[in-house]
C-alpha cells in the first residue's frame, strides 16, 4: 500500500516535472495536470493511510479512524486545479490564436523602437 | 463579541466582484461606478481597522464561529492593517488612473477582476491559517492571470501564459509543503503549527525543515526572488500598466508571508528551522540586488527598466527581512511600504508617458506635449524609487543599512545596497535624459518602424495626473512623517515578535466560542 502510493506521487512528479520543462504549451499543461494529480494523492496520504476506517470517530474513545482534514483539503485543491487547469487552456489558445505558435518561450527582444505598446 | 469589521475587506470585494461581472458586464459606467465607491468604501473600512489595531489587541475573527484550531481564523494586528490600507490605497489609486486613461474599457471584465484582485490580497494579509493562505494565493493569482492578459495583445498573452505556468507549479510546490507539514505537525493554524512544534519530536526536525524550505521557494516565487525572479521581468513589462502598478503590492505578499511564517509558525529559537531566513534568503536577496540594478542599467525600454528596478526593491526589502531582528523587521516594514508605492507611480507614469510617446525604446524621440510636467513627475518617482533625499526612499534604505550592522552581514549588505542604488541611480538617469531631453526633431526618420500615429497635443486631465501625483504626495508625506510611520512600524514588528500574545490572542479564543 504505502510502496504504490509512494512511488504513484513519485512516478506522477517526474512525469510532471518532465513535461512541465518541453518548450510547447500542451506538454506543459499536461505536465502540470499530472504535478496536480501527484499534489493530491500526496495531500490525501499526508493523514497516513489507511483503510476501511470511518473518517469521523463514532463514539469518544474508540481509536481507529482515518483523518477527515486531508480529505477535505484534497477536495479543495481539486476543485482549485480543475478550475485554474481550465484557465490556463484558455490562455495557451489564446497565445495560440494571437501568436500563431505554441512555444512557451518568449521571441528575442523587439529591436529597439517595433514594439506595439497596446 | 467580535468584531465583524474585520471579514469586511474580504467580503465587500467577493459580493462586488460578481455583481459587477453578471449585472453590469455591458454597463461600463454603471461598472465604474460601482467599483470606484467600493474600493472608496475599502479604504474607508482599512482605515478603521487600521486606527483599532493601533491599540495594540491582537483581533481574531472566527469564521463560522468555529473556535481556533479547528475553524479558519482571519487575525488583525497591526502588521496586517497597514498592508491592507496600503493595499486599498494602491487599489483607489491604479483604479482612477485605469478609469482616467480607458485602460479598463480596452477589454471585458477589468472591474469584476479587479475587485477579486483586491479581495485575495486583503486576504492573504489577513489570514491566520496556511490552507487558508493558499486559498487566497490562488484567488488572487486567478484574479492576476485575468488583469495581466486585459487587453490582449501577442506578446502579453505569451508573457501572460509563462506567468501561470511558473505560478500553477508554485501552488503545486505550496501543496506538497502544506502537505509535508500537516503530516508533521497534524495542524495549519499558524498559531497551533508554533505551539505543536515546540514539542515537536526531533527526529521530526528533518521534515519541519522540508516543509519550510519548500514554503521559502513557494513565498521566494512570489517575491521575485533569485533564483527564483525571472518571471517577473516578463510579466510586469508586458502586463498593461496600471496592472503592472496594483501588482507592485503582490510581490510583497511573498515578503509579508515569510515575515509571518517565521515570526510565528516556524518561530526564532526553533532549531529545524531558525538558520534558513540567514543560510538562504540572504544571499538569494544580494543577488536579486545585483540583478536588478544590472538589468535597469541593461534595460533599453521603460517597462522592463521599471521592472527591474521593482527586482532591485524586493532584493533590499529582503535583506531586511532575512535579518529577522526586530529592528530590521520595523525598517522593512517602512521600506515595504514605500517601494509598493514608489514601483506603483513609477507604473502610472510611464503609461502617461508612453500614451504621448512613440514606443517605449530608450532612444531619441520627437518631443512629447508637457514634456516639463512629466519630466518633473518621473524625476520625483525615480529619486522615490532609487532612494535619494528627499523622498521615503531615502530614510527606507537608511534605516535598512542602519538595521544590518551584524558583523556577518554588514560587508555585503551594505555593499549591495549602495552599489546596487548607485547603478540604479545612473539607469534611471540614463533612461530620463533619453526620453526628455534627447529628443529629435519632429517626423525623426531614424525608426525602423514608421508610424503612422502622430504624437496627440490633447493635454493630460487632472483625473490622469491625479494618481500619480497623490501616491508621490504620500512617499513626500512618509518621509515628513516619518516618525509616527516608523514608531508605527516599531509597534507593529513588537506585536509580531510577540509570539506568545499572537498564540494566547488566538487559541485563547477557545473558552469563548
Amino acid at each position: 500500500m504505502e510502496l504504490i502510493v509512494a512511488s504513484a506521487v513519485g512516478v506522477l512528479t517526474a512525469g510532471g516535472v518532465y513535461l512541465v520543462l518541453r518548450l510547447r504549451s500542451f506538454p506543459v499543461i499536461l505536465g502540470l495536470a499530472l504535478l496536480s494529480y501527484a499534489v493530491n494523492v500526496f495531500l490525501f496520504a499526508s493523514g497516513r493511510l489507511a483503510i476501511n476506517m470511518p473518517p469521523v470517530l463514532q463514539k469518544y474513545g474508540e481509536a481507529s479512524y482515518t483523518d477527515p482534514l486531508p480529505q477535505a483539503l484534497v477536495l479543495t485543491a481539486i476543485v482549485i486545479s480543475f478550475g485554474m487547469t481550465a484557465v490556463l487552456v484558455m490562455i495557451a489558445l489564446g497565445a495560440f490564436f494571437e501568436a500563431e505558435t505554441d512555444e512557451i518561450n518568449m521571441d528575442d527582444p523587439a529591436p529597439a523602437g517595433d514594439e506595439d505598446r497596446a | 463579541m467580535m468584531s465583524h469589521w474585520i471579514i469586511l475587506p474580504v467580503l465587500l470585494p467577493a459580493l462586488l466582484a460578481p455583481i459587477i461581472g453578471f449585472v453590469m458586464r455591458h454597463d461600463l459606467t454603471m461598472a465604474r461606478i460601482a467599483s470606484v465607491a467600493g474600493t472608496i468604501v475599502l479604504v474607508a473600512i482599512a482605515m478603521g481597522l487600521t486606527v483599532s489595531a493601533a491599540g495594540g489587541e491582537t483581533q481574531v475573527y472566527d469564521l463560522g464561529n468555529w473556535p481556533a484550531p479547528f475553524g479558519i481564523v482571519l487575525v488583525l494586528d497591526r502588521l496586517s492593517a497597514i498592508l491592507v490600507l496600503l493595499t486599498m490605497v494602491l487599489g483607489l489609486a491604479v483604479l482612477i488612473h485605469a478609469i482616467a486613461t480607458g485602460w479598463d474599457a480596452r477589454g471585458r471584465h477589468f472591474h469584476a477582476l479587479f475587485q477579486f484582485q483586491l479581495m485575495g490580497i486583503a486576504g492573504a494579509f489577513l489570514t491566520g491559517d496556511v490552507f487558508n493562505l493558499f486559498v487566497f494565493f490562488e484567488v488572487l493569482l486567478i484574479a492576476s492571470y485575468g488583469l495581466m492578459i486585459h487587453g490582449g495583445g501577442r506578446e502579453r498573452m505569451r508573457a501572460g501564459l509563462q506567468y501561470v505556468v511558473i505560478n500553477l507549479a508554485g501552488s503545486t510546490l505550496f501543496l506538497f509543503a502544506l502537505g509535508v507539514l500537516y503530516s508533521s505537525v497534524g495542524t495549519l493554524n499558524m498559531a497551533d503549527i508554533a505551539l505543536r512544534l515546540q514539542e515537536a519530536d526531533p527526529a521530526e526536525a528533518g521534515l519541519i525543515r522540508v516543509a519550510a524550505m519548500l514554503l521559502m521557494i513557494v513565498f521566494a516565487v512570489k517575491a521575485a526572488l533569485f533564483p527564483v525572479h525571472f518571471w517577473l521581468p516578463a510579466t510586469y513589462a508586458n502586463a498593461p500598466a496600471p496592472v503592472a502598478a496594483l501588482f507592485a503590492i503582490m510581490t510583497k505578499v511573498g515578503a509579508y508571508a515569510i515575515i509571518r511564517v517565521h515570526t510565528v509558525s516556524f518561530g526564532p529559537g526553533l532549531e529545524a528551522t531558525q538558520d534558513i531566513p540567514g543560510t538562504w534568503l540572504f544571499p538569494a536577496a544580494i543577488i536579486t540586488i545585483a540583478l536588478g540594478a544590472l538589468g535597469v542599467l541593461g534595460a533599453r525600454q521603460l517597462l522592463p527598466l521599471i521592472a527591474f528596478s521593482v527586482v532591485g526593491s524586493m532584493g533590499t526589502l529582503m535583506i531586511a527581512v532575512a535579518a529577522l531582528t526586530p529592528q530590521a523587521t520595523a525598517a522593512a516594514l517602512y521600506y515595504l511600504l514605500h517601494s509598493t508605492l514608489a514601483a506603483a507611480a513609477l507604473f502610472l507614469l510611464a503609461d502617461l508617458v508612453l500614451s504621448r510617446r512613440d514606443g517605449q525604446a530608450l532612444s531619441p524621440r520627437p518631443a512629447m506635449a508637457q514634456t516639463g510636467l512629466l519630466a518633473a513627475l518621473f524625476f520625483g518617482a525615480a529619486i522615490a524609487m532609487t532612494g535619494m533625499p528627499p523622498l521615503s526612499g531615502f530614510l527606507g534604505k537608511l534605516l535598512v543599512l542602519d538595521a544590518l550592522r551584524m558583523p556577518g552581514q554588514i560587508t555585503w549588505a551594505w555593499s549591495a545596497i549602495l552599489i546596487g542604488s548607485l547603478v540604479t541611480i545612473v539607469g534611471f538617469a540614463r533612461a530620463g535624459s533619453m526620453i526628455f531631453w534627447k529628443t529629435t526633431p519632429t517626423d525623426a526618420p531614424d525608426e525602423s518602424a514608421p508610424e503612422t500615429e502622430v504624437a496627440e497635443p490633447r493635454r493630460l486631465t487632472v483625473a490622469e495626473l491625479a494618481p500619480t501625483m497623490a501616491i508621490l504626495a504620500i512617499l513626500g508625506g512618509m518621509s515628513i512623517f516619518a516618525g509616527p510611520v516608523m514608531s508605527f512600524a516599531e509597534d507593529a514588528t513588537a506585536q509580531i515578535y510577540d509570539r506568545d500574545g499572537y498564540i494566547a490572542a488566538v487559541l485563547g479564543q477557545q473558552e469563548e466560542g
